[in-house]
């Protein structure tokens, strides 16, 4: 079946597959927020171990479906892969910078002779879960409001700004605005999924102000996430975009495009609505009953919206990595992909991705099945 | 294509990931010998139940966790690195060499990464057996993740299942199972887990001589001290063997490395491998210095004999490969630069025609250039002394990794040798020299991979991409930022990392 697909419909798949993987690390940053959060619920030696202790069992899963994200639009979308990384450089070298301090943030941080002392390995883990998610949601941005890049004939990279993507941050413009709107989402998402995670994963009678303390950080920064949220969206609904113009692949800028994408794929709206519906009805269990599951809402409402967020910049021709200073560099899941040959191997290795996902469940299951406790804290492999 | 070329800035690029890639090697062979040898141990412990076997587990398993941290944390540059500073390398050949990054990332770090923490942390959540089958597949993960990564370097060896695609300018995948099943990522991925293996076993030799001359532990590090000595025995032998094969591959494919890894500035028939020598820095291949200075020691016929499989036969040196030997029918990088600029002429006048709508002229130049294709890298060449590697840095290299090669099974003998005659503790001549035989073993480790890369320049792919056409468009103060920003960071965290472990060998197992 996979040998009759068209090269289209491969181009289609990859998008969506890279995009699942995206959303599932979005939902899997609950990890980054819940470190993030570290310093503002964990007040004694014991709250802050607890924490870490449950985190620091699922950090590895967050990192490599990051890495597996990269590996796949590598794969997949080269152009993007080169254009980005090499144009966009410095944006990614902080960010894998923050991802460098992660293991080591875990695994060392209460060992004998570490050097540096607990204060700095949790200073990493902070730094990795507030400005790694705060630029990779500001790179995200970029793929609605452009970048400055050009192509060479040969498809080599110049980037024209001399900030090397961090401009998508710091150049005053509205397109920061809405870039850094974008992070801040993510940073505040994450660290309300965080703290649902927590909520979850910990035997919190032992600690009852940790669970008070948590429950009011998934409520404080589940406010915090809306304004930047409805900001996004009211971009969304009036903002030009990049669009495909005519059958040469032409890329021209479209009013209203982002808008004119979701209703071209009603299904878009729906993944939104049922994400947003999903995200609050895991925030109203934590924060106004006493349930703990509010982590499964919470969790599948990011992957729904993270979907939508990665798929409306790339399906209804549009140009999913936009170029501001030429147009026509701008990429698209037509131009960018890698060939029929290569993305239609890739194929049969995804027939994996389900029994991958199997595992994973049954052991997130089998692990998390009795919550954390103190004396788990004290075990010899405990972080 | 080649436009505003910045070799300082090329040259900071390599150093940064031949920076990056050595410190993260510092960690891998560890990580993929010793899951093996925490694995055996794990099953001792699960089918015998006695307790002592699991406190050596435990304690294993927590130096490997503090190991394997420092080597996530510095393996995560290396594969976005390819795309920050060789984005033109990243396009060309994306579509081959991306597949088995993300195959990697599919089939083994998930494994590895979700069965890490059941091994860690799974001794009263999961069964006995489930556990045991985790840390089984943290080894078969981490192998795994191997695997995929070498398919991928060797490829960059001996780049095979691709063509070049003029309409789009890049290498495309033809064959999948050529590029995955390639003699040279078969032999690579042997030759690295064997070794690797093979620095687990000094790893748990050198803690275990260290506690023997101390007094400590004795049981324990009497027992490791077997079952590291045996295996090590078993993979150092292997890796003598399958190194031999490496060379002979390097001989067909990359006969340039050979001859730098030799110093053979002069092809010849029944050539002797270098025992030892000094290597003359000053040497340049079109001039008639003596490529060594001094006395070197020579074993007759043992090039010819390794580089071809037969005594007699001829083996180019570098002046043959740069200059041309028409005695031998081998084609000079001066010739071969030739035919790759008609190659690069060809290709511009066919963007050129297609862009014009002349089908023709279009056609005709594509004629040209599918008869020159092969030697399209060489057109992007300066010089034809460009394909001569660093002939000194690449021949010590070599030479330090033989030489320790075929130390280390010696050292395992006399380990097993005074084990049987129970008189291991009165040799500490030989436990002290035991305690560094890991360090001896990262030399020769890391020396390995000096041979494969250094020893491949000019070549990002091996007769196709030279390394100044593979970089991204960046001022070499960029790549030099980056570079010491990378040097401190792990350079700090390798402190702790020692210093973290050198404290937990301190404490040993019992207080674990």
């Amino acid at each position: 079946m996979i040998e009759h697909l068209d090269y289209t419909t491969l181009q289609h798949l990859w998008w969506l597959l890279c995009s699942v993987v995206g959303a599932l690390f979005l939902f899997l940053t609950f990890v980054q927020g819940g470190q993030s959060l570290l310093w503002q619920v964990a007040k004694t030696p014991t709250e802050k171990d607890l924490v870490i202790n449950s985190l620091g069992r699922k950090w590895e899963l967050t990192f490599t479906t990051l890495v597996l994200f990269g590996g796949a639009l590598f794969a997949s979308f080269p152009k993007f892969y080169s254009t980005s990384f090499g144009g966009a450089f410095w944006v990614w070298i902080l960010i894998l910078f923050t991802f460098i301090l992660q293991p080591v943030g875990y695994e060392y941080r209460k060992k004998s002779w570490n050097i540096f002392g607990s204060l700095v390995y949790e200073g990493f883990l902070f730094i990795n879960g507030a400005i790694g998610i705060l630029l990779i949601g500001a790179a995200v941005g970029t793929f609605y409001t452009g970048s400055h890049f050009q192509l060479s004939e040969s498809n080599f990279v110049t980037w024209t700004h001399p900030f090397r993507g961090l401009e998508a941050a710091l150049s005053p413009s509205i397109s920061s605005i809405f870039n850094i709107s974008m992070g801040l989402f993510l940073v505040f998402n994450a660290r309300t999924l965080g703290s649902m995670y927590l909520v979850n994963n910990l035997e919190l009678s032992e600690v009852p102000e940790m669970d008070t303390r948590l429950r009011k950080a998934c409520w404080q920064n589940f406010l915090c996430s809306l304004p930047f949220l409805l900001l996004i969206l009211g971009s969304l609904l009036f903002m030009r975009g990049f669009g495909i113009v005519d059958e040469q692949g032409t890329i021209g800028i479209v009013s209203f495009k982002y808008l004119r994408n979701l209703l071209a794929n009603p299904w878009l709206i729906a993944l939104l609505a049922a994400g947003l519906v999903l995200v609050v009805a895991g925030v109203w269990k934590i924060t106004k009953t006493t349930e703990t599951g509010g982590i499964w809402y919470g969790g599948l409402g990011t992957v729904l919206v993270g979907l939508t967020v990665l798929l409306l910049p790339a399906y209804n021709m549009t140009a999913f990595y936009p170029s501001k200073v030429d147009l026509q560099s701008s990429l698209t899941i037509y131009n960018a992909s890698s060939s029929p040959y290569t993305l239609k191997i890739m194929t049969y290795v995804a027939l994996c991705i389900p029994f991958v996902l199997a595992y994973v469940a049954y052991v997130w299951w089998a692990m998390n099945r009795n919550k954390i406790k103190i004396e788990d804290t004290g075990d010899h492999a405990a972080y | 294509m080649i436009e505003n070329l910045d070799l300082s800035m090329v040259n900071w690029a390599r150093a940064q990931f031949a920076l990056t890639a050595m410190y993260h090697w510092l960690f891998v062979p560890l990580t993929l010998g010793i899951t093996w040898i925490i694995a055996f141990y794990h099953t001792i412990y699960v089918t015998t139940g006695n307790e002592e076997w699991k406190r050596l587990t435990k304690f294993w398993m927590k130096l490997f966790g503090i190991n394997f941290a420092i080597g996530v944390a510095t393996g995560i540059i290396l594969e976005f690195q390819f795309g920050t500073n060789w984005s033109n390398y990243s396009w060309m050949v994306g579509d081959i060499f991306g597949a088995p990054l993300a195959i990697e990332g599919i089939i083994a770090f998930f494994l590895e990464a979700t069965f890490f923490a059941v091994m860690f942390f799974g001794w009263n959540r999961v069964s006995k057996g489930f556990h045991l089958f985790a840390t089984w597949m943290v080894a078969v993960g981490s192998n795994l993740s191997a695997v995929w990564i070498l398919v991928a370097n060797a490829w960059m060896q001996y780049p095979v299942g691709q063509a070049f695609n003029p309409e789009t300018a890049r290498f495309e995948m033809q064959n999948f199972a050529e590029v995955a099943f390639s003699p040279y990522a078969v032999n690579k991925f042997v030759h690295a887990t064997s070794s690797s293996m093979l620095m687990a076993a000094l790893f748990v030799l050198s803690i275990s001589s260290w506690y023997l001359l101390r007094g400590r532990h004795v049981v324990m590090a009497k027992r490791s001290i077997v079952v590291a000595a045996t295996l090590g025995l078993f993979a150092s032998v292997f890796t003598i063997f399958n190194g031999d094969e490496s060379a002979y591959q390097i001989a067909q494919v990359q006969p340039m490395k050979l001859a730098a890894f030799e110093g053979l500035y002069e092809g010849r028939t029944n050539a002797g491998l270098v025992a030892a020598g000094i290597v003359n820095r000053n040497k340049k291949v079109y001039d008639t210095q003596e490529p060594f200075i001094g006395f070197n020691l020579h074993i007759p016929g043992a090039l010819s004999l390794m580089a071809n499989r037969s005594l007699g036969s001829f083996v180019p040196g570098m002046k043959d490969l740069v200059y041309g030997n028409a005695e031998h029918n081998i084609l000079g990088a001066a010739q071969k630069m030739e035919r790759g600029k008609k190659a690069v002429a060809s290709l511009e006048a066919y963007k050129t025609a297609k862009k014009t709508g002349d089908q023709a002229a279009a056609a005709a130049q594509l004629v040209t250039f599918n008869e020159y294709k092969e030697f399209l890298g060489y057109g992007y060449l300066q010089k034809p002394e460009e394909e001569v590697p660093p002939v000194a840095l690449t021949f010590n290299a070599f030479h330090v990794m033989v030489g320790l090669g075929a130390l280390f099974p010696l050292i395992f003998i006399g380990y097993l040798h005074f084990s049987r005659k129970g008189t291991l503790t009165e040799k500490k001549w030989l436990l002290g020299f035991g305690t560094i035989t890991y360090i001896l073993g990262m030399i020769a480790s890391q020396a390995g991979w000096v041979v494969a890369e250094v020893g491949r320049q000019p070549w990002s792919i091996q007769g196709l991409l030279p390394v100044s056409v593979a970089r991204t468009n960046l001022t070499a103060g960029t790549v030099q930022t980056t570079f010491f920003m990378f040097l401190i960071l792990f350079t700090l965290l390798l402190i702790a990392e020692i210093s973290i472990m050198a404290k937990q060998i301190s404490i040993g197992p019992e207080e674990n």
